[in-house]
């Protein structure tokens, strides 16, 4: 069984790159968001990286395949870079498009979840045909136009 | 038996068809279809009247062992006959009782035709799946005639409340079958009917769960309140669902199981509290109404209590009597319920407080509801008659249910009277009733049904006959249905039910307050209402809870989950225990000095393009620990990543605020820091966890023997991208162009595939003389914006820069590199380009459109995947090709290198649409904005608001 090649500096680079990157993750404005996402996935990348052993690099006829580092969480890693870059283009995107339609690049809240949460305040349900009250006050007598009536004046036959 | 089906439901498809062009009439011909079920069930009344059966099977969902198993024995012919008989009557009446230009007319036929078809369908089952698919079917098809009348609420609610309720009562049944016919080991009824069932609490429980279907179904207790509410339906609808066909499907289940089940604990307890008391109650409540649609609901609801007691007990006298009351049930319930439409249709009034004197006035439709009438009240010599001495006889020896049975006919005979008095009677200081001409489709059908019950009634003898082949399921019949029952208890029980029913009706008026008090304290309504109200109330405050909107908030929850659960578990298991390395070199800590610097002030940065560079910092840093672990290719990747990043951030931040604007709440500043910091910790502990956790050996082992061999590469990273891995890649790509397009369309208010920017016309001059032209496009930017530096050296090195970028294409198979990295670096190439020369430099420098780049890079990769796999190849497998060409001499092509080929086209095409969206684009809108400092829109709002 080979070793990882992780050791504390590791852990620590690993740790503060998570934790700076959450604490911008939680914030509104979506540039702080986005870098939050970044500085997440450079710290998960590492974690992924130092998941396989170290060595030198795993080309082979230039290291001993015996001293390689581990190629397949570099492969993995690599992919998730790229991604990372793809996704960083998008939510710039995203946030030029907030700026150009509200002036900035803020995350507000849900409007419908806050309509919901209020009318939970005001103890009303949602449902306008179920639920609300009944078609009549009489449940028993349910009152149905006649069909004669419901269509007076279109010369019933 | 499917023939039957197919006809049924060709005929639902064609009735839109034929309403638009006959309306209402359209009915006429699709009444052939139930009529033929009739038809089809008289001619194969030989198989079944000597106690056989027409079975048809064709196969259907093999994996699952359902079949299309059709099964027609006595009980089933029955069903089929009424099902046919009365619906194709019903239909007969629908086509003069709607007014030529009624809505939903087309729907209406549809629908009741293909209720028809899921009705034959359930009683043709012989699988029980098979069974319920037809039942579920029935319950959404009543839901949309009971909502016929779309824009009446009643009517909405009504349909709802039918649909949740038999629904329900559905699925608790579906698992009652799943349950038994895995008990059994099959679920063909005729199978289950020839082995015995072995017993247990198991059987017991699959019996409740069915018991809970079939009394949703026919509305007994406690789900009797849908069915009177269901009167919101058009009366011929009322006529067939609610009379002959759906609520009977419940009590058809009961006859179906009672054989096999009965015996089985809870089964007779629950059918018979369930039916006597529905029973009782529902005649009960039956003789208040003044609705006389009412009336006959809560007539029918009492009226399947008496079904599911006869039906259900089990034994064999009864059982002749349950299906001889059933026929008698449809003939004589259809008919009063066509009636009332008549009535209705008529009059335009269906209560009785209002009626008046009408025998006079039609006495022929007050024959046919006095003959239909008497039949639910039980005279001689009609079926009723009958079918209710068959059942009192049967029960003689439970004296108890007897006694329940008898006060509940008193009630049926005492509302028949009442039906009959509060339709046709003449009532003092109300003007005589006058009903406009009825069409002669409208008489006929009533007339019919409450004829068949004076003729079965009248031949009990052949229908004993016809009968008795569904009672001998349970043993020997003793009890033969027959016209003169001779002078027995029974006989004398329908004296006292008919002199008891005539007493009650006469003392109508002292009765009217007891009648008015007295009922059920919590009716199953209020229940009802109750439970989906508080449903509705549990919702609203679970998503107010659960769903705040604000994505902070939900982040913020996940990730408190995080560090709380696994972070919890890390606490109890200690993976720090063993000993950990400080570092493998020291140079480490020096970059992590970096990295930490830069992640901690780009949190507490204020400026965005402080933040920005702050991060690109940590990048960098994470690319050096990269290089000290031995990964050069990743390394590489994240540098050329990392600057494309910071170019993109730079195209963007120009138009957004210069600041983060503060936040109000500081508070919540230092809640956002200690997630961040616990989460930090958590996963500094998953990795200390993950790392030493390795117990079996990496797969990546043999990674690089396979990278030479099969891959024909030396660069083990990459050829796991293009060949072990290649899948991943490919979806990666694919992601890559999503994300391309995305970009785009986001920022392009018009086609993207349009004329792309080329330089102006106007601009195209000859240059100045003395003056080097470095960049074409550079002449277009302003003189400030110009930086003749940028020029000299983007112009000196743009070409030397694609031409590494192909470089490391072709070498990565061997060498650090590859397409994503050279196609990152023509990405850079092309990047300066653009800062240098402006939008239409980039125009100059790369003459495609980005989405053609993008589809050829897709295109190129997947058709390699098709190409190795039309060679006879796995997909993406790599084969070496050994070439020869003069000059070159010998050289061999790796079929993966198109692959390759295919992700360095992807990313270019990637680099080039952020650079026309975010960069060009952009320029576009800040030059067609006059350089405003705002938004777009934003500004345009704020104009308009000035």
């Amino acid at each position: 069984m080979r070793e990882s090649g992780a050791n504390l500096v590791s852990f620590v680079a690993i740790g503060v790159l998570v934790g700076c990157g959450v604490s911008l993750l939680l914030e509104r404005s979506l540039t702080r968001i986005l870098l939050g996402v970044i500085l997440v996935g450079n710290g998960v990348n590492l974690l992924i990286i130092f998941g396989g052993r170290s060595g030198g690099p795993p080309v082979v006829g230039v290291t001993d395949p015996a001293e390689m580092s581990d190629a397949l969480p570099q492969a993995m890693v690599l992919t998730a870079i790229v991604i990372t870059l793809g996704f960083t283009a998008f939510l710039l995107a995203i946030s030029y498009r907030s700026w150009f339609l509200t002036g900035d690049d803020e995350v507000p809240d849900d409007i419908e979840d806050q309509r919901i949460v209020r009318r939970a305040a005001r103890k009303e349900i949602s449902a306008s045909d179920l639920g609300s009250e009944p078609p009549e006050d009489d449940p028993e007598q349910v009152d149905t136009p006649a069909p004669w009536q419901r269509w007076r004046g279109k010369g019933p036959r | 038996m499917l023939v039957l089906l197919i006809l049924h439901l060709v005929a639902a498809l064609v009735a839109p068809l034929l309403v638009r062009w006959w309306g209402p009439r359209a009915c006429y011909p699709l009444a052939l279809a139930p009529a033929a079920a009739f038809g089809w069930a008289v001619l194969r009344t030989p198989d079944v009247a000597q106690g056989g059966a027409v079975a048809e099977t064709y196969p259907w969902i093999s994996q699952l062992g359902l079949d299309l198993a059709l099964r027609t024995t006595t009980l089933s012919w029955l069903l089929t006959l009424l099902v046919g008989g009365v619906g194709a009557l019903v239909l007969v009446y629908s086509a003069r009782y709607f007014p030529p230009d009624a809505a939903g007319m087309a729907r209406y036929a549809g629908v009741m035709v293909g209720f028809a078809g899921a009705m034959l369908g359930l009683v043709f089952a012989d699988d029980l799946l098979l069974l319920y698919v037809c039942w579920e079917l029935t319950t959404v098809f009543s839901y949309l005639l009971i909502g016929h009348s779309t824009e009446r609420r009643s009517a909405r609610w009504a349909a709802a409340q039918a649909l949740i309720v038999t629904t329900l009562g559905g699925l608790a049944m579906l698992v009652g079958f799943i349950m038994l016919g895995h008990h059994a080991g099959t679920y063909r009824w005729s199978e289950l009917a020839e082995r015995p069932l072995p017993g247990g609490p198991y059987l017991v429980v699959a019996v409740l769960l069915i018991l809970l279907g079939a009394l949703s179904k026919s509305a007994l207790l406690p789900f009797t309140s849908w069915l009177p509410v269901a009167m919101a339906a058009p009366t011929p609808v009322s006529a067939y669902l609610h009379a002959a066909a759906m609520v009977k499907a419940g009590i058809y289940l009961l006859g179906l199981l009672a054989p096999m089940l009965a015996v089985v604990g809870p089964w007779r307890p629950v059918v018979l509290v369930a039916g006597l008391v529905t029973m009782v109650l529902g005649g009960w409540a039956a003789l208040r109404q003044t609705d006389l649609k009412l009336l006959l609901a809560y007539g029918t609801v009492s009226q399947l209590g008496l079904l599911a007691v006869a039906v259900g007990v089990g034994t064999a006298d009864a059982a002749l009597a349950g299906v001889a009351m059933l026929l008698a049930h449809a003939l004589f319930k259809s008919a009063l319920f066509l009636v009332v439409g008549v009535i209705d249709h008529g009059a335009g009034t269906r209560d009785l407080r209002k009626l008046s004197g009408l025998w006079r006035d039609s006495p022929f439709l007050a024959g046919v509801a006095v003959l239909a009438a008497a039949s639910m009240a039980g005279l001689p010599p009609l079926v009723g008659f009958v079918a209710k001495e068959a059942v009192f006889a049967a029960f003689t020896d439970r004296p108890l249910v007897l006694a329940v049975l008898v006060v509940g006919t008193v009630l049926t005979v005492a509302y028949s009277i009442r039906f009959v008095w509060g339709a046709f009677g003449a009532r003092p200081g109300v003007a005589p009733t006058r009903l406009r001409r009825v069409a002669l489709p409208m008489l006929v059908p009533p007339t019919v049904l409450a004829g068949a019950g004076l003729v079965a009634g009248t031949a009990a003898g052949a229908l004993d006959n016809l009968l008795h082949p569904y009672a001998e399921l349970f043993g020997t019949v003793d009890a033969h249905l027959a016209l003169w029952p001779g002078l027995h208890l029974p006989l004398g029980l329908s004296g006292v039910t008919l002199v008891g029913g005539a007493v009650l009706f006469a003392l109508r008026g002292p009765l009217a307050p007891a009648l008015a008090r007295v009922r059920s304290p919590v009716t199953g309504q209020q229940g009802y209402e109750w439970i989906t109200h508080r449903f509705d109330r549990t919702a609203v405050d679970v998503t107010s809870v659960t769903q705040r909107g604000s994505l902070p908030q939900y982040l913020g929850l996940i990730l408190v989950v995080l560090s709380t659960v696994p972070g919890g578990v890390l606490l109890v298991i200690r993976p720090w225990a063993h000993s950990i390395d400080l570092w493998s070199s020291p140079v480490q800590p020096v970059v992590l000095v970096v990295i930490a610097g830069g992640a901690l002030l780009a949190v507490g940065a204020r400026r965005r393009l402080t933040a920005m560079l702050l991060v690109g910092m940590t990048g960098y840093g994470t690319a050096m620990l990269f290089v000290l672990h031995g990964a050069p290719d990743l390394a590489l990747t994240q540098f050329l990543v990392e600057t494309v990043t910071i170019a993109i951030f730079v195209l963007v931040l120009r138009r957004l605020p210069e600041r983060f604007s503060v936040r109000p709440l500081r508070s919540s500043r230092w809640i956002r820091r200690m997630i961040g910091l616990t989460v930090g910790l958590t996963v500094a502990g998953l990795a200390v966890a993950a790392t030493s956790a390795r117990q079996a050996p990496s797969i990546s082992e043999r990674f690089p023997s396979l990278a030479v061999e099969q891959g024909h590469g030396r660069n083990v990273v990459n050829v796991t991208l293009v060949d072990i891995r290649a899948w991943d890649t490919l979806g990666e790509l694919a992601v890559l162009v999503v994300a391309a397009t995305g970009v785009a369309s986001l920022v392009f208010q018009q086609s993207r595939t349009g004329p792309r920017p080329r330089r102006l016309e106007a601009d195209r001059g000859e240059p100045v003389a003395g003056r080097r032209v470095w960049l074409r496009g550079g002449a277009t930017l302003r003189e400030r914006n110009r930086s003749i530096v940028l020029e000299v050296v983007t112009r000196l090195i743009f070409h030397t820069a694609v031409l590494f970028s192909l470089y490391l294409l072709f070498s990565g198979h061997n060498a650090p590199g590859g397409g994503f990295a050279g196609g990152l670096v023509a990405g850079l190439a092309l990047t300066m380009r653009y800062l240098a020369g402006g939008r239409y430099e980039l125009a100059e420098a790369a003459p495609v459109g980005a989405g053609t780049v993008l589809g050829a890079g897709l295109a190129l990769a997947v058709g390699g995947a098709v190409a190795s796999l039309l060679a006879g190849g796995a997909a993406l497998e790599s084969v070496k090709v050994d070439l020869w060409l003069p000059v070159v001499g010998d050289f061999y092509l790796i079929t993966s290198l198109f692959f390759d080929v295919g992700v360095y086209l992807v990313v270019i095409g990637l680099a080039l649409d952020v650079l026309r969206s975010l960069g060009a684009e952009v320029d576009r809108n800040i030059e067609a904005a006059g350089r405003g400092a705002q938004g777009g829109l934003a500004v345009e709002r704020r104009g308009g608001s000035r």
